[in-house]
């Protein structure tokens, strides 16, 4: 119960320096308000051409189709808030050698580089994403019940932790190349697949959204359940691979560790 | 009770074997080759509590990997190190309350923000409640002369302020081994000496341990009674300066000012001649002869003046590192 309290109140320090430091940039909000609207801009567009024509994505409405979208938009929110400022960082603790001061520290040191920095530019982001989200949610018919918030929110949860765990495990491959590794990018091209429904992709890249890289459990399973349609099994199964691909990151971590630790100089 | 023990403490390194170039790269990209690259061989040692130990060595020499396997950060690839009786490289919540590392040219305040913020993280991380953590900060920051400079973005700070406002937020919990990688770096002489005067006080009012590398010899002599010399991997000394350089040239430096001029020739008998300028001259004696010769040349010679002294321990410890091969 003191630990927990501790790892609370380091939490609290980490945030509140980060907010510190932040507000130095201001114009950083602009930046990414600017950013999140062109890019929404631009999926709206192509949403608007293809369902315009009568055309449908993988047999979603154009309404369930947007609350795809807004969770996604919602992702890449937390994305820009919490996962790239963080984990975009191992590289260079890992570069610098500052990693050391971190492992040096009485504290879990994947908690320390998950959480010890915060971009609250991606704020803004995170409130859009949700209410188009529950907009398009409502407009395509879904009724909000207690099982529907439950499950949508328990989905969303699911599919944060997914995204966090496979951003960490690539992030922390730079332990062993340390040098030429832009795991950032690579993770945002198979992030934006999820922009849309996965039924929409042909049936190779459905399997391989699926089962390689789980976009299908980041978007379209939460997605589903917001709109109320989604089965107790893609459900749990959800929240299976949410929790295998934590546990998982974990023990690559450790794993990484021990070369780092027993190879660097 | 020896707080740091260290016993046939050895590293070695996994290199890649690459050659240069396009066609190496190829080469090595298909066939890899490694080479093993042995950075600490067989190093033992203890440190009782309290005591302030100096870690000279050339560059390359294995100090920062020896801080580092007792810190914790690497493991061993032979022998044993126990440092607060722990193993360090199991990096245990207890053992890592009770130390610290310092690596002069890496920082772990944040760039962007005030010293303070850091150290506040860092209460945190420590949980230390707010009162305790006001109370050391006021304490070290009164020791290391830091006021304003606390509230001033780390990267407005000069080199000086900087390292003082990273030793604070390394001693914030109270640590009691200390290891001090070149914690002097790139200070001018004035910081360097406050530096030093600091990490004497602290070592007074907290008993805490000190190991200390430094290329700057003036640290040790001022902090260190007892140095431990590492050259090409292995313990070459371990005990005071003095036996040091008596160890590395078991001679004393006699200068004389005669009333008259005389040949070298005339002192080849005493020792080697350094220097022989007219009435200025300088000779290397050795420690079990030097007061027959003193005797002797004051009892011959009309001596204006004479002056025995060590040969600098700067030279004596360059001379060392630069033939390499040690007797």
């Amino acid at each position: 119960m003191a630990g927990l309290l501790r790892y609370w109140r380091t939490l609290k320090r980490f945030w509140g320096s980060a907010l510190a430091s932040q507000m130095e940039y201001q114009l950083n909000l602009l930046i990414e308000v600017l950013a999140m609207a062109g890019n929404l801009a631009g999926s709206l567009l192509l949403l608007w051409l293809i369902y315009g024509r009568g055309q449908q994505l993988g047999g979603w409405s154009l309404d369930a189709a947007l609350v795809v979208l807004g969770i996604y938009t919602l992702l890449d929110g937390v994305s820009s808030t919490l996962l790239r400022p963080n984990l975009g960082a191992i590289v260079t603790q890992v570069q610098q050698g500052t990693l050391d001061f971190v492992l040096l520290k009485p504290i879990d040191s994947q908690f320390w580089l998950s959480t010890r920095t915060l971009s609250p530019w991606g704020l803004p982001e995170i409130v859009t994403g949700l209410a188009l989200a529950i907009w398009a949610a409502l407009r395509a018919g879904a009724r909000p019940g207690a099982a529907t918030i439950l499950g949508g929110a328990l989905m969303l949860l699911s599919s944060v932790v997914i995204l966090y765990s496979l951003w960490f495990v690539l992030a922390t491959t730079s332990i062993w190349f340390v040098k030429t590794w832009n795991v950032t990018e690579v993770l945002r091209a198979a992030l934006s697949a999820g922009r849309y429904p996965i039924s929409a992709y042909p049936a190779g890249l459905r399997t391989l959204f699926t089962v390689v890289l789980p976009v299908a459990f980041l978007t379209t399973v939460p997605a589903e359940a917001i709109l109320g349609r989604a089965s107790g099994m893609w459900l749990l199964l959800s929240v299976a691979v949410a929790t295998a691909s934590l546990l998982f990151s974990r023990w690559f971590w450790r794993l990484a560790l021990r070369d780092y630790t027993s190879a660097s100089s | 009770m020896a707080i740091i023990r260290a016993e046939a403490l050895s590293k070695t390194y996994r290199v890649a074997d690459k050659q240069p170039g396009l066609a190496g790269t190829l080469r090595h990209f298909v066939q890899r080759r490694h080479r093993d690259v042995a950075a600490v061989k067989g190093v033992s040692f203890t440190i009782e509590a309290g005591e302030m130990v100096g870690f000279l060595g050339p560059n390359g020499a294995g100090k920062t990997t020896t801080l580092k396997m007792l810190s914790g950060l690497i493991h061993p690839s032979g022998g044993m190190a126990e440092v607060a009786g722990h193993l360090p490289q199991r990096r245990q919540a207890d053992f890592l309350r009770q130390i610290t590392l310092v690596m002069g040219q890496k920082q772990q305040l944040i760039w962007d923000l005030p010293p303070l913020d850091s150290l506040r993280v860092n209460a945190a991380v420590y949980g230390l409640d707010d009162a305790t953590a006001r109370r050391r900060i006021a304490e070290l920051a009164d020791m290391l002369e830091l006021g304003e400079e606390l509230t001033r973005p780390v990267r407005k700070l000069s080199l000086g302020q900087r390292m003082k406002a990273e030793l604070l937020a390394a001693l914030l919990h109270q640590p009691a081994v200390l290891f001090l990688d070149e914690p002097t770096l790139g200070l001018d002489i004035n910081a360097q000496a406050r530096v030093r005067a600091f990490l004497a006080d602290y070592n007074r009012r907290h008993g805490a341990t000190v190991l200390l590398t430094s290329h700057y010899l003036a640290d040790i002599t001022a902090l260190c009674p007892r140095v431990l010399l590492i050259h090409e991997g292995g313990l070459f000394h371990d005990g005071s300066l003095r036996e040091l350089s008596s160890r590395l040239a078991p001679c004393r430096l006699v200068r004389l000012e005669l009333e008259e001029p005389r040949p070298a020739a005339d002192f080849v008998r005493y020792g080697e001649v350094e220097a022989c300028d007219g009435r200025d001259v300088r000779l290397l004696v050795e420690r079990e002869r030097l007061t027959e010769v003193v005797a002797r040349l004051l009892a011959t010679l009309e001596v204006r003046d004479l002056e025995v002294s060590d040969p600098p321990i700067e030279e004596l410890i360059g001379r060392l590192f630069r033939q390499g091969a040690v007797t």
